[in-house]
């Protein structure tokens, strides 16, 4: 098996990992049983993971939010969801597959579920423009969640961006325009809006998708104003002063959920959602049918009512 | 005696010449045009040769866009905090109220133009780039409830970069502050003309800036998501001649209107008459 990607930091995480593989291959080959020789490291491994993961530094949440081997919108769409029908196209000028959506069954019931989609290789990478989406796939995006809202059915969003597409096209067909109109409508749709942010919540290009009833965060999630490449390059006019913007930034999902912009975070499993993909899709499926259950009763003008005032407080301010 | 005064007109001029001060001159940025400093002021600083709109105050837009001595501001009192605890925020916003003013990067208020009452909230670039933090968000928020009670028109004239860095997600959460109270005012069938001076980029394009009812722009403003900076990072060419000026933008059908300055009251004040079914301001007169 080839070496699967990890993070320097990993990097004891994947060497113990490798000699537990190496055991159960020799085992397997040899007829041998080692259980009782692999149950302490796997024991260690674990530990290994907690102490590893439990004391990221912002800049390395990032990097775990932007992990090769995270699971994407359709990893969490196959695991989490049954039935996907793809909804492609904004019926304006072309289909986007830096965003899909279309109708799924989230525990039976049927939703609209969108969201941004990284590409696993070069390739697939040229063909979702690595999760950087045009105003076509917001404009797609905002067509679905009206369709939900006609038929009466809750919208989804994941949010995984590093931001919306800064090129000559998306600018001429209306960028700005195309996400302005995303959050003017978000803030009127009459039904349920969850959102999720499943790895990176890259500015505008992600609250696009995130003005919703309730805002869900993967643990090791990151949701910004700008990447901390970015912050550094313009404050400091050294883009390796990224450590020190990502821990001024305040992006990690535990920031956020103090600084009260997101309602949830959804706990992933140790060594990060890559470590164990269907255990963080159950905990996201857990956690998005919980969040339509508690608003299901509410009624329309109500919960868009909620949803305003809920972005309505958000900010400081003294007043002198 | 015409005779008489042409002898003496010389002699007066030239005494005139030497009593301008040097600072009575002024040069266009654009075109190198040297004119009297008067004739640019008078033309609101819109060059008289080529036309440059040159950058103005937030209090100037309140000038030019309400009836003399009628803008009253409201939420002046509103003051950053440093929310984040972000290295070097507190300081340079502290300067930056000190040099610029107690506004912050908004100027709200109401007023009267042609005697319709409206709202007015002026962008001031002058204020950390026109840049949109928890302040900038809750006065344009404020406002818009303000125009719901009384009923009244919004306008809002952005100049702005973007979303603040220093009050982090906080910045970027005033897109969706701000997005949800213009979405009650819609419900509420109050217009809103939004006017886009140069420049109007990031997160404040991407929010209020482009979600009026009429939006116009000045000649020239540059207006887009990304920055021209960004872009030419991203595709590693340069950009073509004119792309995201005010000009481009109408042609992309992203702007309703290109309006030179010395034309945005009139044109605010003609299109909320008919939007508000007055009768026009000759007929109101």
């Amino acid at each position: 098996m080839a070496a699967a990607p990890y993070l320097d930091f990993e990097k004891p995480i994947a060497e113990l990992q490798r000699q537990i593989d190496h055991l159960r291959e020799l085992a397997t080959d040899r007829q041998l049983d080692v259980e009782r020789e692999i149950a302490p490291l796997e024991r260690k491994l674990g530990e290994l993971r907690h102490e590893i993961f439990g004391n990221l530094t912002p800049m390395q949440r990032v990097q775990v939010a932007r992990h090769p081997r995270r699971p994407y919108t359709l990893d969490y769409l196959e695991a989490c969801f049954t039935e996907f029908v793809e909804l492609r196209g904004d019926r304006l000028y072309r289909d986007d597959p830096a965003i899909i959506g279309g109708w799924a069954r989230l525990r039976g019931r049927p939703v609209m579920v969108i969201g941004q989609q990284k590409g696993r290789d070069t390739k697939e990478n040229l063909k979702r423009n690595f999760g950087m989406p045009h105003p076509e796939g917001y404009r797609k995006a905002l067509r679905l969640m009206r369709m939900a809202e006609r038929f009466g059915a809750p919208s989804i969003t994941l949010i995984d961006t590093p931001g919306a597409y800064p090129g000559l096209g998306a600018e001429e067909r209306g960028q700005a325009e195309a996400i302005a109109r995303n959050l003017l409508e978000m803030a009127a749709i009459r039904t349920i809006l969850i959102a999720a942010v499943i790895g990176e919540g890259g500015s505008g290009g992600a609250l696009a998708l995130g003005l919703a009833d309730r805002v869900l965060m993967l643990e090791n999630a990151v949701y910004s104003v700008i990447s901390p490449e970015g912050c550094a390059a313009i404050l400091w006019k050294d883009a390796s002063q990224k450590e020190r913007a990502a821990e001024a930034l305040k992006l990690t999902a535990q920031d956020l959920l103090r600084l009260q912009v997101i309602d949830e975070i959804v706990p992933e499993p140790p060594g990060g959602a890559h470590a164990d993909p269907q255990q963080a899709a159950r905990a996201l499926g857990d956690a998005l049918d919980h969040a339509i259950g508690s608003l299901e009763k509410l009624p329309p003008e109500k919960l868009k009512r909620q949803r305003a005032e809920k972005f309505r407080r958000m900010g400081k301010v003294a007043e002198a | 005696m015409a005779w008489f005064r042409k002898e003496r007109k010389p002699r007066t001029s030239s005494r005139e010449r030497l009593e301008i001060p040097p600072d009575a001159w002024d040069k266009c940025e654009e075109c190198a045009h040297v004119d009297l400093r008067e004739k640019f002021e008078r033309a609101l600083q819109v060059c008289p040769q080529c036309g440059f709109h040159r950058r103005i105050s937030a209090r100037r837009y309140a000038d030019i866009l309400t009836d003399p001595g009628s803008f009253v501001e409201v939420f002046g009192n509103l003051r950053s905090v440093d929310p984040l605890g972000f290295e070097g925020y507190a300081e340079r916003v502290a300067r930056a109220y000190r040099e610029v003013g107690p506004q912050e990067a908004v100027l709200t208020g109401h007023g009267t133009l042609t005697g319709v009452p409206l709202h007015l909230a002026a962008m001031e670039f002058a204020f950390m780039g026109g840049s949109m933090a928890s302040v900038v968000g809750e006065k344009i928020a404020r406002l818009a409830e303000r125009s719901l009670q009384h009923k009244a028109p919004l306008v809002i004239v952005s100049a702005s970069g973007g979303a603040r860095m220093q009050e982090g997600v906080l910045s970027l959460m005033q897109m969706a502050k701000t997005s949800v109270v213009l979405a009650a005012l819609r419900d509420a069938g109050l217009p809103f003309i939004s006017i886009l001076t140069n420049p109007t980029t990031g997160g404040v394009s991407a929010s209020y800036a482009l979600q009026g009812d009429v939006i116009l722009a000045e000649p020239g403003a540059v207006v887009g998501f990304a920055g021209p900076r960004v872009i030419k990072q991203t595709i590693g060419q340069d950009l073509p001649e004119g792309f995201q000026t005010a000009e481009f933008l109408l042609e992309h059908g992203m702007v309703d209107a290109v309006v030179p300055r010395s034309h945005l009251a009139d044109a605010t004040a003609t299109l909320l008459r008919m939007i508000l079914r007055l009768p026009s301001a000759e007929v109101a007169d």
